[in-house]
């Protein structure tokens, strides 16, 4: 036990916990803390923005696994980080941020910067708590960190008031915590165990549905084990890319299904008897129009949470517990390995009649291009964001990703000014690959301000704008289902990025031409900082194929 | 359909936030609710009552035994019998020629007096939905001045040993 203020206990439990880098921005109410933080070995990473902040957070725990730490101060700078906080909880991300709070002594009397924050939060994130003394410290940020990386994973916030930060008291870190109404192991359920692998053994046409709980779960491994041992085609949501490999050799992956997915994969699903979805939610946006997504089919649901079985769409089986441990006890009952009489050639045949298809424009840059080159030059080995948009739906279809936590999206939120600063937070868990955000001129804006941070501690990010000058879905959807009418989607005048960029201390580069897509990425890529790269992309150019809204996602156009 | 949930929970700060937030977030009204200390130190049972589709109920459940300080769920309508209990204060007009006819009425509902002015008497009643609603019916020509009334209250049956007569 050792005597320390409020402030260094903070520090001091967040050093227990192993953090080695955070993002933040002090304040009035972390002055005290920033002064504990002025001691410590945790690298502490200045953003300009708390939203950036915690989506830098976010990228750093999708990457890592390990939660990421955010810190703001109280009012706008927690007010700033619940879209960041907001984003990582529907994409069940592990979090912890710490906000300051007015003293205890004028909470509620709307005092200087004072904002409910604990109030703001409570529908958007997975916890939250205020400490109100000095001892509550340890143990607070012992459970946030434990609620935060358990059971479905997801962003917790400790709120700490300046005076608890500058009151004294004994240190002690607990080594558990006791939560009485928290066992993630609780809800393990398989009893159905026998009727998932009977269903499985006797599949004619099966199909793996994965989401981001397999990567989560760090159960990729295992998927490659389950769908090659039973020979069963594997397509991913937008956030379960990267939790089968897909460039499979065997050509068990069919790519990622949706909205703007592989039409070999929403055909699968929709064809298919059985379909296996392992930590996926079922979003509107991969399933179509739920009610006849696969119809047919028998549903076989492994999920960590309780409360995703049968939340919209209904399954025949259901077992509850985390991918990993679920699959291993598959593998261990599953036996017969089938012979699915033609449905893997089926499929193949469907991939080779109905590809993505990939437009070239005259003279101009074709997205794809630029994706496959990216993918090309890095070997498949960056770690890649993106923002939201028509370049994160790109890049979904364009990029293949053969492992997990290479590929970051905000999936769940669709948050614009995501991808930028998830790739700086990311960046210091790449291990020494490159970190690339994929961006839209439109999202970039929303947090380009982030270029000073990269420049300032020279952090390697490389953005790859795809600039079409205009908000490019939107611009598509109102193309396509509002008669072209352009309601505030193209722009009089763009933004010079490149001078941006430099302005920031960032070396910045444009390309207009599809010859020039190579040279412009090996220079961004060589400079040993971060980078800026203005693609000049056409403004025509689509997202396709589409599952046209509100049908069956195997009513796809293509053009 | 109405249908009871019994919760037992930490007693926080802002436990009430996140399970009224929930239930309302996800588009159902709470006919009633009361919450108060149970017999363990440290733990509230919140008894709620909610209107809504019955297929919901279940994602209701789900959803609220995710919150972190929520340590049990249980839907009562769901899981068979159990006793509810409301009570209700009524403020009756009462001047002297009509109070033996007011406390007649009262004694029907077995409801007892706890509060006697110049011209008129409080009753404290207990019982289920229906008893009080006959209660109100029956002392309104007298004039009721005011009432108040706490939600529901409930707890499963215990039940005796299986007789073999199901």
């Amino acid at each position: 036990m050792t005597r320390m203020n409020g402030a260094q206990m903070v520090v001091k439990s967040l050093e227990a916990e192993g953090v080695e880098t955070m993002f933040g921005i002090p304040g009035g109410t972390v002055i005290h803390l920033y002064d504990a933080i002025y001691d410590s070995k945790i690298n502490h990473i200045l953003m300009r923005h708390e939203q950036a902040a915690a989506h830098a957070a976010d990228g750093y725990a999708r990457v890592s696994g390990r939660p990421g730490v955010c810190i703001a101060t109280s009012g706008p700078g927690a007010t700033n980080l619940v879209t960041g906080l907001a984003t990582a909880n529907m994409d069940s991300v592990p979090m912890v941020a710490i906000t300051g709070q007015v003293s205890t002594s004028v909470i509620g009397t709307d005092a200087f910067q004072e904002a409910d924050i604990l109030g703001a939060t409570i529908p958007l994130i997975k916890h939250s708590m205020q400490v109100r003394s000095p001892e509550q410290i340890p143990s607070a940020i012992k459970k946030a960190f434990y609620i935060a990386s358990t059971g479905r994973q997801g962003p917790v916030l400790v709120d700490v008031p300046a005076d608890v930060q500058k009151g004294f008291g004994e240190f002690e870190y607990p080594d558990k915590v006791e939560l009485p109404g928290y066992h993630p192991k609780a809800s393990i359920d398989i009893d159905r165990l026998d009727e998932a692998v009977s269903i499985i053994e006797n599949a004619q046409r099966p199909v793996i549905f994965a989401g981001g709980g397999v990567i989560r779960s760090g159960a990729a491994a295992k998927l490659i084990n389950l769908a090659e041992s039973m020979e069963i085609p594997v397509t991913t949501t937008l956030l379960g890319k990267g939790a089968f490999p897909e460039s499979h050799p065997l050509g068990l992956s069919l790519g990622m299904a949706g909205m703007h997915g592989h039409p070999v994969a929403n055909k699968a699903l929709m064809t298919a008897d059985v379909v296996i979805a392992i930590g996926s939610r079922f979003s509107d946006r991969t399933t179509g129009n739920v009610k006849r997504f696969a119809a047919d089919a028998k549903i076989i649901h492994i999920d960590l949470d309780p409360a995703e079985i049968d939340k919209t769409v209904g399954s025949d089986v259901w077992l509850v517990g985390d991918a990993g441990f679920i699959i291993d006890k598959l593998l261990k009952s599953l036996k017969k390995k089938k012979n699915y009489a033609g449905w893997l050639e089926d499929l193949e045949i469907i991939r080779q009649k109905e590809p993505i298809p990939k437009n070239v424009y005259a003279g101009e840059i074709a997205p794809w291009q630029i994706l496959e080159t990216l993918r090309d030059i890095t070997g498949g080995n960056a770690v890649v964001t993106t923002e939201v948009g028509q370049h994160q739906m790109w890049t979904a279809q364009y990029y293949n990703f053969e492992r997990p936590r290479q590929f970051l999206s905000s999936g769940g939120l669709g948050t614009m000014g995501y991808g930028f600063p998830a790739a700086l937070g990311a960046s210091f868990a790449a291990n020494g690959q490159y970190t690339c955000c994929i961006a839209g001129d439109g999202s970039l804006m929303m947090n380009i301000q982030e270029l000073d941070t990269c420049a300032r501690y020279n952090i390697p990010v490389k953005v790859f704008l795809f600039n079409n000058a205009c908000l490019g879905n939107v611009r598509q959807w109102q193309q396509m289902f509002y008669d072209h009418r352009y309601s505030q989607t193209i722009y009089n005048k763009s933004p010079d990025f490149v001078k941006i960029a430099e302005g920031m201390g960032v070396r910045g580069f444009a390309a207009s031409r599809p010859e020039e897509i190579r040279g412009v990425i090996e220079q961004a890529l060589a400079i040993d900082g971060p980078a800026l790269v203005d693609f000049r992309i056409p403004q025509g150019a689509l997202i396709m194929p589409m599952v046209v809204p509100g049908e069956a996602i195997d009513n796809m156009i293509f053009n | 359909m109405k249908s009871t949930f019994s919760i037992l929970s930490e007693d926080n700060p802002g436990v009430l936030m996140r399970i009224a937030g929930l239930i309302y977030r996800r588009g159902y009204n709470i006919e009633s609710l009361s919450v108060g200390r149970t017999n363990k130190p440290g733990i509230s049972r919140f008894t709620i009552v909610i209107e809504g589709e019955e297929s919901v109920y279940e994602q209701i459940c789900k959803q609220l035994e995710k919150l972190i300080e929520v340590v049990e769920v249980r839907n009562l309508t769901k899981e068979g019998p159990f006793v509810e209990r409301w009570l209700t204060l009524i403020k009756v007009h009462a001047p002297l020629e009509m109070r033996p006819h007011v406390l007649q009425t009262a004694e029907i509902f077995r409801s007892r007096v706890v509060d006697l002015g110049a011209d008129a008497i409080t009753l404290e009643v207990t019982g289920d939905r229906g008893k009080l609603q006959a209660c109100i019916e029956a002392l309104k020509p007298y004039g009721i001045i005011e009432t108040a009334a706490s939600g529901q209250v409930a707890l499963s049956r215990s039940g005796f040993m299986q007789t073999g007569t199901e």
